[in-house]
Parts: structure tokens; sequence; C-alpha cells
């Protein structure tokens, strides 16, 4: 009982600093939290496929696509209400995820970490096929438009919900089977977990995590969905925010989030780095080193504090 | 550690009944290979993609051995392959730039290869290898992001050419005509793979890296330093990709930074339709890719040229829900 007090001091000082931020903020730095809120939600659905489950996506970019394109066709054709777009992407992903996840579950997680691959590189070709209806490489143009602020309370409205759904299915049993089978297969088979279908049902949670994440994330680009905002750096963008986030720990998904969300902005602001391209290098640097240096991530980092701090 | 050790030495006992699969599989390939000699003698068009893509595939088959490589000696899918591949010819680029020939930078573009992959195995996947293959998996994520960066930074992102190593003549074989080009592709292609074999095979060297892939511990008994050995693998592995890289881009006549990512998920279905562990799966895994995505391309209405990595994601997903295993792989058995 007494670790809870801890986390409740933390949920609601969250809550507190996200819902005083509007007004102290201007409208671009608005923006720029809205983004955190947007990977926020794609990061805490990896981390519990990733963190929790030991099962690896490297094609998480690609639920992004499916989402925001759903967002984005929905509004384009039915002006439907977005709020009820992004319930929409959350169901398809999670069917997605299940369909995509069973055959390459089935084996180690080396499988699905090909897979995810393939379908992230894959997925963002579909619309140049289907062009007619998806856009092909001009994209497709929401009719909805939406302010900044709209966008930070829904896409943090969004990540509340979702972290207490997160919350829920990880307290309970389907979550101690997520952690049986990280910790161990062999055991969680001997204790009678059916592998594959905890294995699959992790893969769809957080496919659909990264659906609305994706329909925010086309809001965000004023309405627009197009291939090449899907491309394979942004699936491993994700994974990158779920690495420096480490495992389960609330402060971890805000600081991946954070890391992933308002790094491109910050780094286009100094000079060396600013290219285009020297975000990636940041990037790529950065997760390289905190797997070597904190491979428990930041979360491991904040444990680390607490225990001095309790010292 | 000990219990990855215990399951490679139950998949080697294992192995035996593997080839209880071995006929049909051969039975397969034989009736798929007869298939194309009477489609190519049917069809002069059906003969020129059959042999263009045999020398694609022999190009996937090289980037899906270097895979498997780093797959069997670290238990890693290296992400970072295709990346390594495109930075290395872009390293070849440069030396052509230099005022090198053609040969002179593909040779010396294969040794910086081997040295490259050798200290990145040696700082970069070593210090998390005997944490969790998602460590190490993550670290070629990130290593794939910062060579991404790096080229971009380097050379920028336009496109580049280099002159063709094998000219612009085309032989004309009974009605069929076949570049230079595609030629010169599958045979370096499949000499840089006979001489890798050989290595394997008849050198002591290769016998090392051989054991320490399969029995690490049995292996440091007898002398062998299986720490070199594993990062010997992943440089033999950046020097097939770059002889993948190298033969890609005269294919695809110009050279960008994401030259390789369709072709790795080639790679990725040519070995995983190989079984991943199978070095000669992988190449003829590639083979077999190469040569499906040409003729379904041409022949199947529905699927277009845009869909040709949609179909090699495809062909993964068919074959683990087929034949987990692939052609040549065998199950892996995990003694508790």
């Amino acid at each position: 009982m007494k670790a809870r007090i801890p986390a409740l001091v933390s949920l609601v000082t969250v809550a507190a600093v996200l819902s005083i931020l509007p007004f102290v903020l201007g409208d671009y730095n608005i923006s720029l939290a809205a983004q955190v809120g947007i990977f926020f939600i794609a990061v805490l659905g990896l981390d519990i496929l990733t963190g929790y489950t030991g099962q690896i996506s490297i094609g998480h970019g690609a639920f992004m696509a499916i989402g925001g394109y759903t967002t984005a066709v929905m509004s384009r054709d039915h002006d439907t209400n977005l709020v009820l777009t992004m319930l929409v992407a959350f169901a398809i992903c999670f069917v997605v995820g299940l369909v995509v996840g069973l055959p390459a579950l089935r084996l180690s997680g080396v499988y699905l970490a090909l897979v995810t691959f393939a379908l992230a590189v894959s997925v963002p070709l579909l619309p140049l096929k289907w062009s007619s209806y998806l856009g092909g490489r001009d994209g497709v143009q929401a009719s909805h438009e939406v302010s900044n602020l709209w966008l930070y309370g829904v896409a943090w409205a969004a990540s509340a919900i979702l972290f207490v759904l997160a919350w829920l299915i990880l307290r309970g049993r389907a979550g101690r089977a997520f952690r049986a089978v990280r910790d161990s297969e062999i055991a969680a088979v001997a204790s009678g977990i059916e592998l594959p279908v905890y294995k699959t049902l992790a893969f769809g949670i957080s496919a659909a995590y990264a659906g609305v994440a994706g329909s925010l994330f086309v809001l965000a680009n004023n309405g627009f969905a197009a291939p090449d905002e899907f491309g394979i750096v942004l699936s491993l963008q994700i994974l990158i925010g779920a690495a420096v986030a480490g495992l389960g720990s609330l402060w971890g998904v805000l600081a991946g989030a954070a890391f992933v969300g308002l790094l491109p902005s910050i780094s286009s602001s100094v000079p060396v780095i600013g290219s285009a391209h020297g975000r990636d290098v940041v990037f790529g640097a950065a997760v390289i080193l905190v797997m070597l240096l904190l491979p428990g991530g930041f979360a491991s980092l904040v444990a680390w504090l607490r225990r001095f701090g309790r010292a | 550690m000990a219990a990855a050790a215990t399951s490679r030495l139950e998949s080697l006992r294992n192995r035996g009944a593997a080839f209880g699969g071995a006929p049909f599989v051969g039975l397969i390939l034989v009736a798929v290979a007869a298939g194309l000699v009477v489609g190519s003698l049917r069809s002069a068009t059906f003969a020129q993609l059959t042999v263009q893509g045999l020398a694609l595939g022999a190009v996937y088959g090289i980037l899906a051995l270097a895979l498997v490589l780093v797959y069997r000696a670290t238990r890693v899918i290296n992400f970072a392959q295709g990346e390594l591949a495109m930075a290395t010819t872009y390293v070849a680029y440069q030396l052509i730039q230099w005022g090198l020939s053609y040969w002179e930078a593909f040779f010396a573009t294969l040794a910086i290869a081997l040295v490259l992959g050798t200290v990145l195995e040696l700082a970069l996947i070593r210090p998390v290898l005997h944490r969790s293959a998602i460590a190490a998996v993550i670290v070629t994520v990130g290593l794939f992001v910062l060579i991404d960066g790096i080229v971009n930074w380097i050379w920028g992102g336009d496109f580049k050419s280099m002159p063709s190593p094998f000219g612009t003549k085309i032989y004309h074989v009974g009605g069929v005509s076949i570049a230079r080009l595609y030629v010169g592709m599958f045979v370096v292609v499949i000499i840089a793979v006979l001489l890798v074999w050989a290595l394997f095979r008849f050198t002591k060297v290769g016998l090392g890296m051989r054991a320490a892939a399969l029995r690490p511990a049995e292996a440091a008994f007898v002398g062998v330093r299986v720490e070199w050995m594993l990062a010997i693998g992943w440089g033999l592995a950046a020097l097939l990709g770059a002889v993948a890289g190298l033969m890609t881009e005269p294919s695809q006549f110009l050279l960008e930074p994401t030259l390789m990512q369709p072709i790795l998920v080639y790679a990725f279905a040519a070995a995983v339709l190989g079984g991943l562990e199978s070095p000669a799966g992988a190449v003829i895994g590639g083979l077999a890719i190469g040569v499906a995505l040409n003729l379904v391309v041409q022949y199947v209405p529905a699927i277009t040229s845009e869909l040709q990595t949609p179909f090699a994601f495809a062909v993964i997903l068919a074959v683990l829900l087929i034949k987990p295993t692939g052609l040549f792989g065998h199950r892996e058995v995990r003694r508790v």
C-alpha cells in the first residue's frame, strides 16, 4: 500500500502540470506539448508490448499510418467526428495487430521483429497502389481543421484514458500473464499461460494505441496523411522512445515521449546538427548510448534516484 | 548464456530429424526449376525476367546470408545490415570520386566493411549481448538511424551515380536479350558466396567460427577465441552486405540513402524462406524471391511494382503460417 502513495503523487503532479501548461505556454509550445502527448500514447503502447511482455516491434509506425489514414479518409469522405475516427482507428489497428501478430508470435521474438519491420516498410506503399481512394503519393487531406489547443487537450485526454486502461489491463490477470511471458516463456507455459494468446493480445493492444497516436499525428500534421510521413524512421523513433523510457514507469514513458517528440524541434535550432538529418544522428547515437550506459532506460534512473533518496 | 548454449546444442542434435523433410524440399526445388526452364523455352519475356530475377535474387540472397551469419553467431537480427551495406556503397562512391577505378574501390570497400563490421560488434553489440536479445536488436535499430543520419549528413539525400562496373553490353541468346550487367551481378555474388563457403569449410578460422557459433563453451575449451570469432563473423557479414550494396547500385542505376531498405525486406523474406539459420537456404531463398518478384509483377495483374515489398511481406507471413522453419531450417528444441 505504501508504494501506491508516491505513484499517486506522481500522477497528480503530472495531471496538474498538464492542466496548467496551456495557460502559460504560447501557441507554438502548446503544439510541441501536444506532439509529446501523441508520442506518449505510442510509446506507452509499445511499452506494454516490449517492457511488459518482452516482445519487440520495429513497425509501430505502420499502425500509426493505418490510424492516421483512417482518420483522414473518414474525415474527408464522411466528415465524421474526429474522436469517433480515433475509436475506429483503435479498433482497426487492434484487429490488424492480431492478424499480423498471430503467425509471428507462434515463434521466438526474433520473428516478430522481422515481420513488423517488413510491415513498416510495406504499409506506406499501399496508398500508392490504391491511389484513387488513398491519395497515392499526394496523400489524403482531412476536411477538419483543429487548433493546437484542441490537439493538446484531446491528445492528453486520450493519453490519460489510455494510461488508465493500460493500468487496468496490467494489474489484472492479463498483466500478470504478460510479465510471466517476459520473464520466462517456459515457466509461463508451465503455469498454464497460453503463450500465443497473450503475446498476440499484447501486440494487438499496443498496435491499437499506436493507431490512436497515428490519428492524432495526422491531425497535428494539419490533417494531412501521406506515405512519406510514415517512413521507417517513424517506427524506429517509437522504439527508441520506448528504449529511452525503460520499463513500466510513468516518468520513463514521459521522458521517452518528450525525447522523441521534442528532439526534432530542439535540434533544428542548433546550428551543426540542425540540418535535416542531424536529428537522426542524435536519435541513433542517443539510443545506443542509453542501451550501453543505462540499460533500464529512464525508468531505472528514476528507480535509482528513489532508492538514493530513501537511503 | 548456458541456456542458449544448450538450446544450440539441442538444435544441433535434432538436425538429423530435419533431414526427413529434405527430399520433399528437394523435390519442390527441382519442380520449380523445371517449371522455370519450360517457361523460359516457351517465352522470351519469361526467360528474360527469370534471368534478371536470378541476378537480383542473388543480391537478396547474399544480404540474407549476411543476416544469417550474424544470427547464427550472435542470435541477433541486425536491422542495420542494409544501412551498413548502403553506407559502404557510399564509401565506394567516395573512393571512385577520389580517383580509384571501380574494382580498386570495390576491393578497398570490402576491406573497410570487414573492419567496420568487426569494430561495431566489439564496440556496440558485445557489451549488450549478454543482457538480452532485445537490447542488442534495439542497438542495431539505433545503428540504423545513426548510419542513415550520417550518410545523409555527409553525402546528402540526392541521387548519386557510379560508373557501371559491367558496361552496357547486351547479349542475345536465341531471341532472349540479357544485359551483361545481370550476368556480372550474378557472377560476382556467386563468387563471393563460394569464397565465404570455402572459408568456413576449409580454413582453420572458418572452423573456429563455426565452432564458436554452434558450441561456444566447448569451442572455448579447445582454445578457440570465441569472442574474436563472433566479431569476425559480424565483419564477414558486413563484407557480404557491401557486396550486396555494390551490386544493387548498378541494378538501380543510382545511389540514394534509401537504396537498401526494400532490399533488406527481400533479404528478410529470403532468410525466413531459407529457415533463418541455413546459409544455403538464405541464398536459395534469395534466388526464389528474386525470380518470384519479377514474374509476379509481370504476370499477376493485381500485383503492380508498388506491391513488391508488400508481396515480400506476404511471403514472410505465409512461410511463418505454413512452414515456420522455412525450407532448410529445423525446429529449435529447448530443454528446461
